[in-house]
C-alpha cells in the first residue's frame, strides 16, 4: 500500500496555516525539524491535562500513570529501532547530547593521548565539536573519511584509515546536507574487524528509514524526536547494554542513583543511570506517540514516498539554469536537495522564497567543513518528509525562477 | 518585503563601488557571521587628522550584507574616526532604507561590527559594538 499524502497532510494542522502575506505555508525544512501531527500534539496535551506528575518514586495514581506513560514510550521507541531491550534506550535532550554522553562517559573512560577517532568530512558540527574538545583535553587524534565529488564516503580511504587501528569510528548514517545515505552496516562491520567501537549519528536516518540497530550491529546510535514528528527537547542514545553497563555515569543527581550517602553514591541500573534529574516527561509521551504514528503510516511507505518526491525535485531543480545541486543521485540519498543558484546568495534565495510562503533553509547547515570542501560558504536546502508533495516542489521551482528574475 | 530587495540594494550588491583591498592601509579587520559564514574584511586609510581617506571592503555574503558594506564605505570616507565610532544599528537601517527581522539584521550589521572592531583595535567583532 502506498502512502496517501492527502490523508497524511490532514494530520498536520500547521500545513494549513498561511504566512503573513496570505500564502499557504510550503514547508520544505523538515531536515531542520519536522512538523508535528495532531496525534502527537494531543498525546502531550492529554498528558498535561490528565496525568501530569513526577515519575518513579511517587505511589499516587498520577505518578504511576506518568511513570507508565514515560516508560511505555521507551518500550515503543526500543521496538521502533529494534533494540534488544528498553534498558538500552537512554533519554537525552537530543542527538547532540547523546553524542556528548558518549564523548564524556565512554570516551573519557576509554581513550588516551594518541588514540585515533575516525570521523567523516560530512559530519554535522554535533559529531565534530565534542571530539575537538576531547582532542584538546586528552590529545586524542582525529582523522576523517573523505567525501568524494559525488558526495559519497570514500570507502577505500576508510579501509586505509582502519590500518591505523582507531578506537572509535563515529559517522552520520545520513548527511543533513548532501542527503547521502551511508552504507552503515558495511562501515560498522569494517570497524569491528579492527576492534573499533562505533557510534552512529542517526538524526536524519531514523526519521526517514526503517533502522534496525541490531542488524546494523551499531554499538551506539543517537537520534532526536523532533526530526521524526515528535517534540523538541528529547532524544535517544541507544547503546549495547554491555557498553552502557561498563560506562561511568555522565550527569549526577536524582534518579540516576541507587543509594546516596553524604560522601558517596552508587549509580542506578540502566537506563536510569544516565538520566539525572526530572526528565522531559511530556516530551517522552509525545515521542512515543510519534513512533506510533510513523509505525502506523509505515516507514517503508514513508521512505518510498520521500524517494519519489526527491527524485522529482532533483529532476526539476536540475532543469533550472544556474542551479547547482550537491550530493548524489536520488537512489543514494534521502529527501534533501542542497543547491546554489548562480549569482545569488542562499540567504537571498531563502528570503525571496519566503515571500511565497516557501520555507527552505540557507547557510552551512551546521556542516561548515563540508561546505569548505566543496568551496562554497553556504547552500540553500529544500528537504522533504511524509507530508511533502510534488505541487510543493513545483512552487519551489517557480519561486526560484522569480529569484533569478529579481537578480537577473 | 519587495522593499527588502530595493533596486539600490541589488545595485550595490551587483556593482559595488568600494569592493577591494587597500595596500598599504592603516586599519584592517575581518570577521564572520557565525550564523551563515558570511565574511567581511574592511581596510581603511586614515590621514594625519584622523579622517578616513580611503575605505574598501572584501568578502562574501548575501545581498543585504554586501550592499550594506558598500553603503557603509561610501558613508565613512571623509569622516573623522570619532564620528565613525558613533555609527550604530539605526544608521545602517537608515542607510539601507529597510526594516529587517532579527536574522537578517545580523547580515546588515556585520560590516559595521567589523569596521568598529577594527577602529577600536579589538580582537573580535561583537554584537555590543552596534547596539
Amino acid at each position: 500500500m502506498t502512502l496517501n499524502v492527502d490523508q497524511v497532510r490532514k494530520d498536520f494542522p500547521i500545513l494549513d496555516r498561511e504566512t503573513a502575506n496570505g500564502k499557504r505555508v510550503i514547508y520544505l525544512d523538515s531536515t531542520a525539524t519536522s512538523q508535528k501531527p495532531v496525534q502527537v500534539i494531543e498525546a502531550m496535551n492529554d498528558y498535561y491535562r490528565r496525568s501530569n506528575a513526577n515519575i518513579h518514586r511517587g505511589v499516587h495514581t498520577l505518578a504511576e500513570e506518568a511513570t507508565t506513560m514515560y516508560e511505555g514510550a521507551r518500550e515503543r521507541i526500543a521496538k521502533f529501532i529494534n533494540a534488544s531491550s528498553a534498558r538500552e534506550i537512554i533519554y537525552t535532550r537530543n542527538t547532540t547530547e547523546s553524542i556528548n554522553l558518549v564523548a564524556y562517559s565512554w570516551a573519557r573512560a576509554n581513550l588516551k593521548a594518541g588514540d585515533l577517532v575516525v570521523l567523516t568530512e560530512m559530519e554535522h558540527h554535533s559529531n565534530l565539536v565534542p571530539w575537538h574538545m576531547l582532542q584538546a583535553e586528552r590529545g586524542i587524534e582525529l582523522d576523517f573519511i573523505p567525501v568524494t565529488e559525488e558526495g559519497l564516503l570514500d570507502l577505500e580511504a576508510y579501509k586505509t584509515l582502519l590500518n591505523r587501528t582507531p578506537k572509535l569510528v563515529s559517522f552520520t548514517h545520513m548527511s543533513n546536507v548532501l542527503g547521502t545515505i551511508n552504507p552503515a552496516a558495511e562501515i560498522i562491520k569494517l570497524a569491528h574487524t579492527v576492534g573499533a567501537v562505533v557510534l552512529v549519528d542517526g538524526a536524519q536516518s531514523v526519521p526517514h528509514l526503517a533502522v534496525d540497530v541490531q542488524a546494523l550491529d551499531a554499538d551506539f546510535y543517537a537520534f532526536s524526536a523532533h526530526k521524526m514528528c515528535g517534540p523538541t527537547g528529547i532524544g535517544i542514545l541507544y547503546g549495547k547494554s554491555a557498553f552502557l553497563e561498563a560506562m561511568p555515569p555522565f550527569l549526577g543527581g536524582g534518579d540516576m542513583i541507587k543509594e546516596v550517602k553524604l560522601r558517596s553514591f552508587r549509580p542506578n541500573t540502566l537506563p536510569h543511570k544516565f538520566e539525572a534529574g526530572t526528565p522531559a516527561i511530556a516530551e517522552a509521551v509525545g515521542f512515543g506517540a510519534a513512533v506510533d504514528y510513523l509505525t502506523q503510516v509505515g516507514m517503508k511507505d514513508i521512505a518510498a514516498h520521500e524517494h519519489e518526491i526527491t527524485e522529482y525535485a532533483l529532476d526539476r531543480l536540475e532543469e533550472i539554469p544556474g542551479v547547482k545541486l550537491f550530493g548524489p543521485s536520488a537512489d543514494k540519498k534521502g529527501g534533501v536537495a542542497a543547491f546554489t543558484l548562480e549569482g545569488v546568495h542562499p540567504h537571498d534565495v531563502a528570503q525571496i522564497l519566503d515571500q511565497d510562503g516557501i520555507a527552505v533553509r540557507a547557510g552551512h547547515h551546521c556542516a561548515q567543513p563540508l561546505h569548505e570542501k566543496f568551496g562554497i560558504p553556504a547552500t540553500s536546502r529544500a528537504s522533504f518528509y511524509l507530508y511533502s508533495t510534488k505541487e510543493e516542489v513545483d512552487m519551489l521551482v517557480k519561486g526560484l525562477y522569480k529569484v533569478k528574475e529579481m537578480f537577473g | 518585503m519587495d522593499d527588502l530587495y530595493r533596486e539600490v540594494i541589488i545595485e550595490h550588491y551587483k556593482n559595488p563601488s568600494y569592493r577591494g583591498k587597500l595596500d598599504p592601509h592603516d586599519i584592517s579587520f575581518a570577521d564572520n557571521n557565525p550564523l551563515c559564514g558570511d565574511h567581511i574584511q574592511i581596510d581603511l586609510r586614515v590621514d594625519a587628522n584622523g579622517v578616513v581617506s580611503e575605505a574598501r571592503f572584501d568578502g562574501h555574503g548575501c545581498a543585504i550584507s554586501q550592499a550594506s558594506a558598500d553603503l557603509l564605505m561610501e558613508t565613512i570616507i571623509g569622516k573623522p574616526l570619532d564620528e565613525v565610532k558613533k555609527l550604530n544599528k539605526q544608521d545602517i537601517l537608515e542607510m539601507l532604507g529597510i526594516d529587517l527581522g532579527p536574522v537578517r539584521l545580523k547580515c546588515a550589521l556585520l560590516s559595521l561590527k567589523v569596521l568598529k572592531a577594527g577602529v577600536y583595535g579589538l580582537g573580535e567583532a561583537g554584537d555590543d559594538l552596534v547596539e
